[in-house]
């Protein structure tokens, strides 16, 4: 129990001392309700519990560099090694590839969920309810395995076909996760206990939420990956350049308050934000576009084993002549220009990112403001925790699904042979008879008699 | 605002009952403990318990004292409404979904006024607005699916629904994002906490309303029977077990609803397999429950007529050597629908009550007594809907694990947006699978 709240937010003792009249620690919150109220069963449901802040968890050696420093100085300097560092990270694991990205996808997904659920449970003080970690825990992990169940069976398809354990499971996936997650739900009921009632219910309704938010958006960037790693690097490149650049044209231009909820948010920093990231993005699209290693949609080699990354790009990857607009002819001297139709793409992502992605952040920084927290946990020294640094990302995420899936992609072949071998035979014919009229139509197919010959 | 209040439940103002605090009391109890304006998370739901029978029935049963008074309420409003279920079956699909529809929509208010109470977050106006508008967003996101699946024909030949049908989860994407932005923008600064908690109260209603009403609406189309059983399955659950717990009740069942048994439990198990068994014999004849709903696009209706699936031919089954020393015969003519009826009676009574369950603890939970008061002796829709959510969602799984396979149109139409090499190359396919098959004549030489 104890583990769990060193886990995310440090102790609350020494913060007592700090903070007594801001953030109270739980426990001397739960006595002075105590007193002050009489109704016995509302006394687990408290009025407003603050969450303890945590405390300082930069590394000694980054301290010891930095001592010499005032304060102000020492903040920027630990979060500008800290943003070095993990956009150093980011490189290192694009070139690990496919395999590395999804596991750091669902790490950070955990680590995602279990920070805002220790905000719930430091919340509701549902420390002594040690059934409700074990069932969050294990809605986490069947909502995983149904989406990942879809994944593989969608992308690993003749693999799963060969392996006759893996075909059962996929066959019947569904309804396993119905089941898995129909036992959880019972556990639940059975689990209620008669003066915890809301509490549980808290939980639980808490716990779906951050499963609706957080794992669904990290499956579907998972999706986006094995469209071609470039969907899921520029859309992430944007967000963060729209962050720096945003707080760099702020920090120099800034003045007019963008929105109360975040006041240190400015216009000028908004709207610099939106025109570097598309000139930014615009450029990496450019140069992420003539490698195949990025454009190429992961494919499993079932022969190898392995993932492969190798194909002919598809058009979007090909250099165009765009014919310039008039004004822009005068002005530099070009009549057409070469670009690649991702660019035009990447400018609505961009923009995207820029206009709405703050939305995210702004519902993150209410939701810090609602539960007074300053920081979701303390896992990066000097940014916060992993859910600070994403919340940006996850609207992102959903959008670039809904973009490929609604403008650039069609539905995935394999998928569709895999539905047709599903069917029934004279469903199959006539499909096969329909397909066939639509293909001689086109002109694909050569006339009726030679088909058959 | 004090008009949505009335339209749920009326609130009384002085209650007598011991755990019910009036929001005054609770008001008063709660400002000493917090020094900003978020209200308290412990507020009780005012009791809504204003007596909302017709006066018709009032007057008829005076003369009883008021426990019989209560139960023959209860049983002409069962009668009433299990008349009312067979007379939308009887005018077809269409009504069918707009009774769903209405049902979603009712529960969905429901459910919400329940939170606005404990939220008291009446004045904020904004979130009234915003969780309806949730409620469209959703709604027409899954409405759109079905429409483009079932509809397929009648979508392509009009231009406007054929745009809206391509980019179909792009629009619902943007219509939901709209919401969300609004959301962030009418943060207030006072009322975050609040904020928050409505904004997840109307997502999880969403989810568990919205979504099950869709499921419900899909088994719909697979065929009247699919939508008829499970239902039937859970009420006819829900009165033996009440009938059994009365004559036969002794253990208490679980500790959330101290009125259900052991006994009620089992006894209802075992007559709803049986009745599950016989009311799916019965309908399996008619092809009208058991074919799945079709849109002829030429006459511009609902066609149900097909030929009946071999789940719902008759077939020999031999009986096991016990059951036929018992009954001396050696095999039974059965339709495999009755066996899958039997899991979904199952089902449907062992899983069924913890939907249930749940219900009783969030009522327990927010201390009040019925969801709403629309049906009288009975409480709101949800109280009567809650063991169906389950149900709904289970025999939507079932069906798709163990039933059918894919929809062929929409096979087909995945199919006709691919490129045409992939076309090219899945003809090919197809074409050597269904000559291997035999189904194709072979090539001639």
């Amino acid at each position: 129990m104890t583990e769990l709240r060193h886990r995310g937010a440090k102790d609350e003792e020494p913060t007592l001392e700090q903070q007594a009249s801001e953030d109270k620690g739980s426990d001397s919150e739960l006595k002075a309700e105590k007193d002050g109220m009489s109704d016995t069963e509302s006394k687990p449901d408290t009025g407003v519990p603050e969450v303890p802040v945590p405390a300082d968890d930069t590394p000694e050696v980054l301290n010891k560099a930095l001592s010499g420093l005032s304060s102000r100085w020492k903040n920027w300097w630990v979060r500008g090694i800290l943003t070095l560092a993990m956009i150093s990270f980011f490189f290192l694991i694009i070139y690990l590839g496919p395999i590395v990205l999804m596991m750091i996808v669902l790490i950070v997904q955990i680590k995602c969920f279990q920070e805002i659920i220790t905000i719930g449970y430091s919340v509701y003080h549902s420390y002594h309810l040690p059934w409700f970690r074990t069932l969050s825990w294990y809605f986490l992990l069947c909502v995983n395995y149904f989406f990942y169940g879809e994944t593989v069976t969608d992308y690993f398809f003749t693999l799963v076909q060969r392996e006759e354990p893996l075909r059962i499971l996929s066959k019947y996936h569904r309804f396993i996760s119905f089941a898995l997650y129909l036992t959880g739900f019972c556990m639940f009921v059975l689990s209620l206990v008669k003066k915890h009632y809301r509490l549980q219910f808290y939980m639980f309704g808490w716990t779906h939420v951050t499963l609706l938010i957080v794992v669904t958006q990290s499956h579907l960037i998972i999706h986006n990956l094995f469209e071609g790693m470039i969907w899921f690097i520029v859309p992430i490149s944007s967000v963060i350049c729209n962050d720096i650049m945003a707080y760099m044209f702020g920090f120099f231009f800034g003045r007019t308050p963008l929105i109360k909820l975040s006041p240190k948010k400015t216009w000028e920093g908004f709207i610099g934000g939106l025109f570097a990231t598309i000139v930014f993005c615009a450029l990496l699209a450019y140069v992420m576009a003539g490698y195949r290693y990025f454009v190429c949609p992961v494919e499993f080699n079932n022969d190898l084993n392995s993932f492969q990354v190798d194909c002919e790009p598809s058009e979007l990857f090909q250099l165009q002549d765009y014919a310039l607009p008039s004004v822009l002819q005068s002005l530099t001297g070009w009549s057409t220009v070469k670009l690649y139709p991702f660019q035009i793409h990447s400018i609505a992502l961009s923009s995207f990112a820029s206009i709405v992605g703050p939305f995210g952040g702004f519902f993150a920084s209410g939701f810090k403001r609602a539960f007074k927290i300053k920081d979701f946990a303390n896992t990066i020294p000097g940014h916060g925790g992993i859910m600070d640094r994403f919340d940006c990302q996850y609207l992102m995420a959903t959008f670039v699904n809904v973009y490929i899936a609604s403008f650039i992609r069609g539905p995935n072949p394999t998928k569709v042979i895999q539905q047709l071998m599903a069917l029934r035979t004279d469903q199959q014919l006539h499909i096969f008879n329909a397909l066939k009229v639509h293909l001689i139509e086109k002109g694909l197919l050569p006339a009726l008699e030679e088909i058959i010959a | 605002m004090t008009e949505l209040r009335k339209r749920g439940a009326v609130p009384v103002p002085d209650s007598t009952d011991g755990d019910n605090i009036s929001d005054k009391e609770a008001e008063g109890v709660d400002t000493e403990a917090e020094c900003e304006g978020d209200k308290a998370d412990t507020p009780d739901v005012p009791p809504s318990s204003a007596d909302n029978t017709p006066e018709c029935i009032t007057k008829a049963l005076e003369g009883l004292p008021p426990r019989w008074k209560n139960y023959v309420i209860r049983g002409i409003l069962s009668m009433a409404m299990i008349s009312g279920f067979f007379f939308i079956i009887y005018f077809g699909p269409i009504t069918l979904i707009l009774t769903v529809m209405t049902i979603q929509i009712k529960c969905f208010h429901e459910i919400i006024t329940i939170g606005y109470r404990v939220y008291r977050s009446y004045e904020l106006p904004w979130f009234r607005t915003l969780s309806w508008y949730f409620l469209i967003c959703v709604n027409y996101f899954f409405y759109g699916e079905t429409l483009a699946d079932y509809f397929g024909a009648l979508v392509q030949r009009e231009e406007p629904l054929q745009f809206l049908s391509r980019y179909h989860r792009f629009i619902s994407f943007a219509l939901y994002l709209a919401g969300f932005c609004m959301f962030v923008l009418s943060l207030v600064k006072k009322h975050y906490r609040l904020q928050f908690y409505m904004f997840a109260w109307t997502h999880v209603t969403l989810l568990l309303v919205v979504t099950q009403s869709h499921l419900v609406i899909q088994n719909l189309f697979e065929g009247m029977i699919w939508f008829i059983v499970p239902i039937s399955i859970v009420i006819c659950n829900d009165i033996m077990a009440y009938l059994f717990g009365f004559f036969f009740g002794r253990t208490p069942l679980i500790k959330l609803s101290p009125k259900k048994t052991w006994e009620g439990f089992i006894g209802g198990f075992f007559s709803t397999v049986v009745f599950g068994f016989i009311l799916a014999y019965l309908l399996s004849q008619v092809q009208y429950f058991v074919c799945p709903v079709g849109y002829n696009s030429e006459s511009n209706s609902f066609t149900i007529e097909c030929e009946p699936s071999s789940i719902f031919e008759l077939q020999e089954y031999t009986l096991p050597t016990a059951l036929h020393n018992i009954l001396g015969w050696e095999t039974v003519q059965l339709y495999p629908f009755q066996i899958h009826s039997i899991f979904l009676s199952s089902f449907g009574s062992l899983i069924g009550p913890f939907g249930g369950f749940f219900a009783s603890g969030f009522k327990r939970a927010f201390k009040i007594k019925d969801f709403a008061n629309t049906i009288p002796g009975h409480g709101g829709i949800m109280d009567r809907f809650d063991c169906q959510y389950l149900m709904a969602t289970f025999v939507h799984v079932y069906i798709g694990s163990f039933i059918r396979g894919p929809n062929p149109s929409k096979v087909l139409q995945q199919l006709l947006l691919l490129q045409p090499e992939q076309q090219l190359s899945i003809f090919h396919n197809l074409h050597s699978h269904l000559r291997e098959r035999g189904l194709l004549p072979p090539p001639q030489a």
